[in-house]
């Protein structure tokens, strides 16, 4: 067989195939190390899937060799190319981080369900990321979304505050989720097509009530997947009580993939001869985004409990990717790409260095966190720098984001969204700001909450947590690789939309 | 009374809206863990009824290959098709690249044998092979077959019964869509008037299969696997819930977070709290 | 468990419930029925079993271990017949390439029924898992305060 030719099919086939297996391996360390193997292995198919799309242009394959639009297709171009890459990447670091951290805060006996789950999350997000057709989007964000619930009430371990928060997620993603395929349903009995492609030949001069109604359901629907400003309300208590390392990957992929699917049927499935697509962007993602990095923000000012922070944080940078989108221009569609690959590095490393807390001190509470820059100076320092590339100082892979964004904010003639942009990053200032503080200078006061970290956190911890610190300074200092290709991505995407409005 | 035909005629969507405002009534108002996930059931079921009666054809049988049967009927049909063999011909032609048309064709072949004999070794061999080739046949012509240039009139298709009539006469232009939807209606237009004879002397033997849409019925079965998963892990939360708590009334879960962590419930003030606690 | 009507009854519908599974599994190719509903309908006389006889004779017939090994084979016989299609030079899950140069896609009718059985195989164990550990689980508070 030609490996090249199979290759769309290889991220999905090789995690999917091997998170069963994990079923039958003995517990310790075996299913990690089958579970790392796996993604290692699906994160080279992405490299090598990306560079063949970067070299020739959108593939396109046939699953079951049923020609599209009767078949499911896979279809990669730049922009899921990069998304791809970005979750398996993601994957192929958390999941070496993962052991430790999962070795303390997760049954014992439960490990290797924990890495099938993994495994079956990641490919439902890589599936969302590559599928072509519509309605096979909600079968893998369902995969996803089914794993995800129950790797955040596998953090009842610890707090059993974990179970409600997955059942609470259980309920707002199953109703969003729900809410999509009605969007589906609506567009196929308008079109009588599923695939991507075809809907967006179909759709067009289909202004009608029903497009508009599908529209509008896959809006909220997704919305609520992707914790969309008002709601969000089932994202930081999922966040603060899963397991960290299932923490540090959700809050890097599954709502990055969520805006993607936006930007997909925003873009290549809508055009923007639809009204309602202008209108969406202009009443709908514009103030949201706004009000989500403020709101969101301000209330992470507030939070004792470090996790949930970064969980409100996470909230408001998800309203600077739909800040960005909302532009409807090259530029902003680039910011936002863009965002969504720098917001997935920064708080990857964020949720890591928690992680590497919580092994420690037992505790994610932000009194654990005092003092810490002495006694675990490695991990104080990747909080710190990844810190630094959240609020968006120079150097740092956030001050990327945000200077593409301030472009198309200016450029698109939003002015005041650019000094609202600034304005938001000095709330980051003040919630990162307050956190390094106390690592830096407060004395730890011990109130017998938590343990006092008594050495640094193990290599196999620190060693991926700061590649992906690396990895924010090198994308931003290297500002044209990122960059660039967000650039091709998004022209190919307004393209499709029918150029700008 | 337009205004009240215009309701009653959509009453598929009326059910639907109506379960599905159930649903999320009975997910949002009620505290039990438990009946929320009933909730959830409700709002769910309410969109495979949607999808289902979109693809429901009026008049059209469940989609079920009924290939041997008909072939059957068309063996021990009477020869009412003489002098149609012209038309046979031309319509063996012409929906060769029609995947569920050819099984039709051979049963107008069948039922008017004509004079050339090319038309009548089409039938046979067509006849003579088993139910299986006919339905791959439908791979063959979907691979195959073109891009519909014309593909309007099916798309309007799923809406309302009454329009199936009018658009299937256009299904022969859109190959790929056409799936198991087709009637000698339809064929004719395919291979041209000529062929409309032999429809017609075929109608008295063989009943017309019309097909409702399969595809939403298959959709509809994966989203029932999705949401039995998602019940199952709903409940299995509930019981994890109930084990950790003691309760699924979520109010009550509420009051128990909050003494966790505060000490005492947000409504009661602390001095109070402290004083039960003395 | 001393109801005799029940047992008697519950071992006469044991065997036909199987059989109308498999009836439904193998029938599912070419008509109505298939893995998923042939999967659960097996499930069935093993839930009717446990409710006859209790939860532990069953777990003796049938126990958690051989269900999870049952759920990995399935599925790896669905994603096994594509990783094969895929390894025989084919699109993933073409079934054509199973059977090469077959004049009425043989291979086509071969992967289903294989693809069926995984789903079968699968949809049965998991089935059964879910109702294992909803039915076997030691309630930890009395009865009494729901």
């Amino acid at each position: 067989m030609s490996i090249v030719a199979q290759l769309p099919v290889l991220p999905i086939v090789m995690p999917i195939m091997a998170a069963p297996i994990t079923l039958l391996l003995p517990r310790g360390r075996a299913p990690h190390l089958w579970a790392c193997l796996f993604t290692w292995l699906t994160f080279a198919a992405c490299i090598a899937l990306f560079r063949e799309v970067a070299a020739t242009g959108p593939i396109s394959y046939a699953l079951g060799d049923w020609a599209p639009p009767i078949g499911i297709e896979y279809r990669i171009d730049l922009a899921n190319a990069l998304v791809l890459l970005l979750v398996s990447g993601i994957a192929s670091v958390v999941f070496p981080f993962a052991y430790r951290s999962v070795q303390l805060e997760v049954d014992q006996r439960q490990t290797p369900l924990f890495y099938g789950a993994l495994l079956i999350c990641m490919t439902g997000l890589l599936g969302v990321t590559i599928t072509g057709d519509a309605f096979n989007v909600f079968v893998f964000l369902e995969i996803s979304s089914l794993s995800t619930y129950a790797l955040i009430a596998m953090g009842a371990r610890r707090d059993r505050r974990a179970l409600t928060a997955a059942f609470n997620y259980l309920v707002m993603g199953t109703i969003g989720a729900t809410f999509f395929v009605i969007g589906i349903g609506l567009l196929y009995q308008s079109t009588g097509t599923l695939n991507m492609a075809d809907l967006a030949q179909q759709l067009i001069g289909q202004d009608n009530r029903m497009v508009q109604a599908g529209f509008a359901f896959i809006l909220v629907g997704m919305g609520l997947k992707l914790a969309m400003f008002p709601m969000h309300l089932w994202l930081p208590n999922a966040y603060t009580y899963a397991p960290s390392a299932v923490t540090a990957f959700l809050a890097a992929t599954a709502t990055k993939v969520a805006v993607y699917v936006i930007i997909r049927f925003f873009f290549s499935v809508f055009n923007f001869d639809f009204a309602f697509i202008g209108a969406a962007f202009t009443y709908v993602l514009l103030p949201l985004g706004l009000a989500g990095m403020f709101v969101a923000s301000f209330v992470a000012v507030f939070q004792e409990d470090v996790k949930r922070m970064l969980a409100y944080s996470s909230v408001a940078q998800i309203g600077y990717m739909l800040l960005g989108l909302s532009f409807a221009t090259v530029e902003g569609l680039t910011a936002s790409l863009v965002h969504i690959f720098n917001h997935a590095l920064m708080k990857a490393a964020l949720f890591m260095a928690v992680a590497c807390v919580v092994l420690r001190s037992g505790s994610h509470s932000i009194h654990a966190f005092a003092g810490l820059s002495k006694r675990m100076p490695v991990t104080t320092w990747a909080f710190i720098i990844s810190g630094l590339s959240l609020i968006g100082v120079p150097l740092t892979v956030g001050f990327i984001s945000k200077w593409y964004l301030l472009n198309a904010a200016f450029a698109a003639g939003h002015w005041y969204a650019g000094f609202l942009i600034v304005a938001s990053s000095l709330i980051a200032l003040a919630y990162i700001g307050r956190v390094a503080e106390v690592m830096l200078l407060k004395e730890p006061a011990d109130d017998g909450k938590f343990v006092l970290p008594k050495e640094e956190a193990p290599l196999s911890m620190l060693v991926p947590m700061w590649i992906l610190v690396a990895a924010n300074i090198y994308f931003g200092v290297r500002t044209d690789l990122t960059g660039d290709i967000a650039t091709r991505a998004a022209e190919a995407l307004m393209m499709m939309a029918g150029g700008a409005p | 009374m337009d205004w009240f035909d215009f309701i009653l005629a959509r009453y598929n969507y009326w059910i639907f809206i109506l379960l599905m405002m159930i649903g999320l009534y009975v997910v949002f108002a009620r505290g039990n863990l438990v009946k929320k996930i009933v909730g959830l059931n409700i709002f769910q079921t309410s969109v495979f009824i949607y999808y289902i009666s979109i693809g429901k054809i009026f008049g059209g049988t469940a989609p079920i290959y009924m290939g041997d049967e008909l072939d059957a009927a068309a063996h021990h049909g009477p020869d009412s098709g003489e002098g149609a063999g012209h038309g046979a011909e031309a319509a063996a032609h012409g929906a060769t690249a029609h995947a569920g048309a050819e099984e039709m064709q051979s049963k107008i072949d069948n039922a008017a044998p004509g004079e050339e004999t090319l038309a009548k070794e089409t039938l046979h061999s067509k006849i003579d092979n088993s139910a299986l080739d006919h339905g791959n046949d439908l791979k063959d012509a979907l691979k195959t077959a073109p891009r519909p240039e014309e593909a309007d009139s099916l798309h309007s298709l799923p809406d309302t019964g009454d329009k199936i009539a009018n658009t299937l006469s256009h299904v022969d232009k859109t190959p790929p869509k056409a799936g198991l939807q087709f009637t000698p209606d339809g064929l004719t237009d395919a291979a041209g008037d000529a062929a409309h004879s032999a429809a017609v002397a075929a109608h008295g033997a063989v009943e017309a299969i019309v097909y409702t849409n399969p595809l939403p019925h298959v959709l509809i079965l994966t989203a029932i696997v999705v949401g039995v998963a998602t019940t199952a892990v709903g409940l299995a939360l509930a019981v994890r819930i109930r084990e950790a708590y003691g309760t699924i009334e979520e109010d009550e879960l509420e009051a128990a977070d909050d003494i966790a962590e505060f000490g005492h419930q947000p409504g009661a003030p602390a001095q109070q709290a402290a004083e039960g606690a003395a | 468990m001393d109801h005799l009507i029940l047992r008697v009854t519950s071992k006469l519908l044991f065997a036909p419930i199987i059989l109308f599974a498999l009836y439904v599994q193998f029938h599912g190719d070419y008509g109505p029925g298939g893995g998923f509903q042939a999967g659960v309908i097996f499930a069935v006389a093993f839930i009717l079993h446990a409710f006859c006889f209790g939860l532990e004779e069953t777990r003796k017939v049938l126990p958690q271990k051989a269900l999870t090994i049952a759920m990995v084979i399935g599925f790896l016989l669905y994603s096994g017949t594509g990783l094969v299609t895929m390894l025989l030079g084919a699109n993933f899950l073409d079934y054509d390439a199973l059977v090469p140069n077959s004049t009425h896609h043989a291979g086509q009718h071969y992967g289903i029924i294989i693809v069926e059985l995984g789903v079968g195989t699968a949809v049965a164990a998991t089935m059964l898992t879910i109702f294992y550990h909803f039915t076997g689980r030691e309630p930890d508070i009395d009865q009494e305060d729901w």
